[in-house]
């Protein structure tokens, strides 16, 4: 039997293992500093910009993979009423006056730079988060719905209904106003992803891409330096997260 | 100078037990609404995430605007110093602090969270309307409560011009502010800056005709018996603001019909077959505007009590079509998001809104006409601000007498 003899002095040894360890250690530091989300106390920062490109090329007509996996991520039931049901994303289907030609257009909160429900609220309840995201205080809505009336892209919903069983990242009750979130309880987990965004990727048809409007790295930057995108009512100069490919 | 006007406390009678039990009615109609929207929630009502407001802000806004228009006849006498008026000055001030609790009561009993009314009384955005609606109002309380004592005091009537006038200036800022948040909606077709000026036109019309209606109760339930020179003012003055809300309105609509991108909403408005259009010209201009001035330049009517009566309920009811009318139809007509195309949506893009008011709205705003009335009645049994008279006799001997001593 062959013996192998280990010839390894002190200096290699502690070599050899500061380097086993870092190997070990270094990916977890690295990119754990890549995906973590932010502290519970670290507010969120205008370093960010969070927004969706939506490409209605690749929106199809029978697709509402984005609907249904935005309903069942925040818990918005369907009471049967659909004039007073919640919709924080819904599908248009526009038809040309003149050549007939139809483009499907997922509609949602456009997270504004300058949001007219935000200047009308009387509480300050609607409020733009430092990395963009327009959202809802629901402790301090008092459910007057004047963000509803000022809202040009119609993207907010009145609770009309009892609820229960509400999930825990996706605070709403009765009386309140309530809109898209962009899925910041995913942006503050880390995920960096909407429901929407996620659904159209695997069942639909790739046409919500979601990121940081700010990291000219990002895919959504790129795109949107590459092809031609536009603001739903861009004369109203609200400068909105959302932007669309295709109409 | 001293006010010399006689007034009452007024006892209780048959005609103030009948209106304090509608009144009371009215408020109790009106809490079983609201303890039952706050129950089930607002799905019972005919609003929707389509038409925003509805009936309860109609009554809401046309108690607001009553309110500040009501005040009108206190600021003619403390202002524009026409001595005939000064007997109504209380009574004026008055009904303007009811008719406006009234008001907000409605709208607060309509918010999705009323419990949550200390937040909107300690929480503001400056940048909002609504938010300096809320100390518009508020102040609004305050001064008409110092322009009373001014009045009630008699050591202190030689302030009434001085808080008259401040009292002014507040409501007509008061009446921009409503009007205003119509005013300031990027998004509606329906609405625009002209709205504050048609607000405070028409709440100087409103306020006369309830006024006068309320004249005539004093007249025909307490005996306060109303002259000829008081109905005549009053007939004069309907008259101006019917003029003036009519020119202002015939205005706003020219003046949308020049923008080329208004053109759908007003046809849909003005010559379309659906419920506004019938409201702005049936009820608004037919009933509201025309029917009123025929009643008022008819020479046998416009002399009589009962005609110039006629005239204001006509134009009461011609305001809340009014109303509905701007507030409503505005939400009805779809948001044009994408020009030159058609759209189609689960959530009625393209679509006009239908709107049908529940009862419950109906009874919540009853509820705030009842407020307004019963603290009215309780307010003139307990204190004097009803005058004794009303006749040629008081009213212009001391028009005169007061005239004669100023030359």
């Amino acid at each position: 039997m062959k013996k192998y003899e280990i010839k390894l002095n002190r200096r290699d040894f502690l070599k050899n293992s500061s380097m086993v360890g870092m190997a070990t250690i270094a990916p977890g530091v690295f990119f754990q500093e890549l995906a973590h989300g932010r502290a519970l106390d670290e507010p969120a920062s205008a370093k960010k910009r969070w927004g969706m490109l939506i490409n209605t090329n690749q929106c199809t007509d029978e697709c509402d993979a984005c609907v249904t996996a935005c309903n069942e991520e925040h818990g918005i039931e369907d009471f049967g009423r659909p004039t007073t049901d919640t919709q924080w994303i819904r599908k248009l289907k526009l038809t040309h006056d003149t050549s007939g030609e139809t483009i499907n257009v997922p509609m949602m909160c456009q997270h504004c730079e300058n949001p007219p429900c935000v200047d009308v609220c009387p509480t300050g309840a609607s409020f733009v988060r430092a990395d963009g995201i327009v959202l809802v205080n629901k402790h301090t809505c008092i459910g007057c719905r004047y963000c509803m009336m000022s809202c040009p892209y119609k993207a907010r919903s009145f609770v009309h209904e009892n609820l229960e069983n509400q999930l825990p990242h996706a605070p709403r009750g009765k009386g309140c106003v309530e809109s898209c979130t962009l899925c910041v309880h995913k942006i503050d987990n880390g995920e960096n992803t909407t429901a929407c965004a996620e659904a159209c990727s695997k069942d639909g048809q790739q046409a919500i891409l979601f990121g940081d409007l700010k990291d000219p790295k990002s895919e959504i930057s790129k795109q949107l330096k590459k092809y031609e995108t536009k603001e739903v009512r861009s004369d109203l100069g609200l400068n909105t997260a959302v932007r669309y490919r295709g109409i | 100078m001293r006010d010399k006007t006689e007034y009452m406390v007024v006892e209780f009678s048959k005609a103030t037990m009948m209106f304090g039990i509608i009144a009371l009615s009215f408020i109790a109609v009106g809490l079983f609404s609201f303890i039952t929207l706050e129950h089930e929630g607002h799905w019972l009502t005919g609003m929707n995430n389509q038409i925003v407001w509805g009936l309860p802000h109609v009554f809401a806004i046309f108690l607001i605007i009553a309110a500040s228009g009501i005040l009108n006849i206190a600021s003619i006498s403390s202002v524009f110093n026409i001595k005939i008026y000064k007997s109504l000055g209380r009574l004026s001030a008055l009904l303007a602090i009811c008719l406006l609790t009234g008001g907000l009561i409605v709208l607060v009993l309509d918010l999705g969270r009323p419990d949550r009314l200390v937040v909107a009384m300690t929480t503001f955005n400056f940048k909002s309307i609504f938010a300096w609606n809320i100390f518009l109002y508020s102040g609004f309380m305050a001064v008409i409560a110092l322009y009373l004592w001014m009045m009630f005091e008699a050591r202190y009537n030689k302030f009434v011009t001085k808080v008259g006038t401040f009292a002014f200036i507040w409501r007509v800022t008061l009446t921009t502010g409503t009007g205003s948040i119509f005013a300031f909606l990027v998004a509606k077709d329906g609405y625009g800056t002209l709205m504050a000026p048609l607000f405070i036109a028409l709440s100087l019309l409103l306020g006369t005709a309830i006024f006068y209606k309320i004249l005539f109760w004093m007249d025909k339930g307490l005996g306060v018996s109303l002259g000829s020179e008081i109905i005549s003012r009053f007939r004069k003055l309907l008259i101006y603001f019917i003029f003036t809300v009519f020119y202002l309105t015939i205005l706003t609509h020219l003046t949308s019909l020049y923008v080329t991108k208004n053109h759908g909403f007003e046809i849909f408005l003005l010559f379309s077959q659906n419920i506004y259009t019938f409201l702005f010209w049936f009820c608004q201009i037919g009933i509201g505007t025309l029917l009123p001035l025929i009643i008022l330049y008819n020479k046998k009517l416009s002399e009589s009590s009962f005609g110039v009566l006629l005239a204001s309920i006509l134009v009461i009811f011609g305001s809340f079509a009014m109303l509905y009318t701007i507030i409503i139809s505005a939400q009805a007509y779809p948001l044009d998001l994408f020009p030159g195309y058609s759209e189609n949506s689960s959530f009625y893009d393209g679509a006009i809104s239908s709107y049908m008011p529940s009862i419950y709205e109906l009874m919540l705003g009853l509820g705030g006409f009842g407020i307004s009335a019963a603290i009215y009645i309780f307010a003139i049994m307990v204190l004097d601000f009803t005058p004794r008279y009303l006749d040629d006799e008081h009213t212009l001997g001391q028009n005169n007498k007061e005239k004669s001593i100023t030359e």
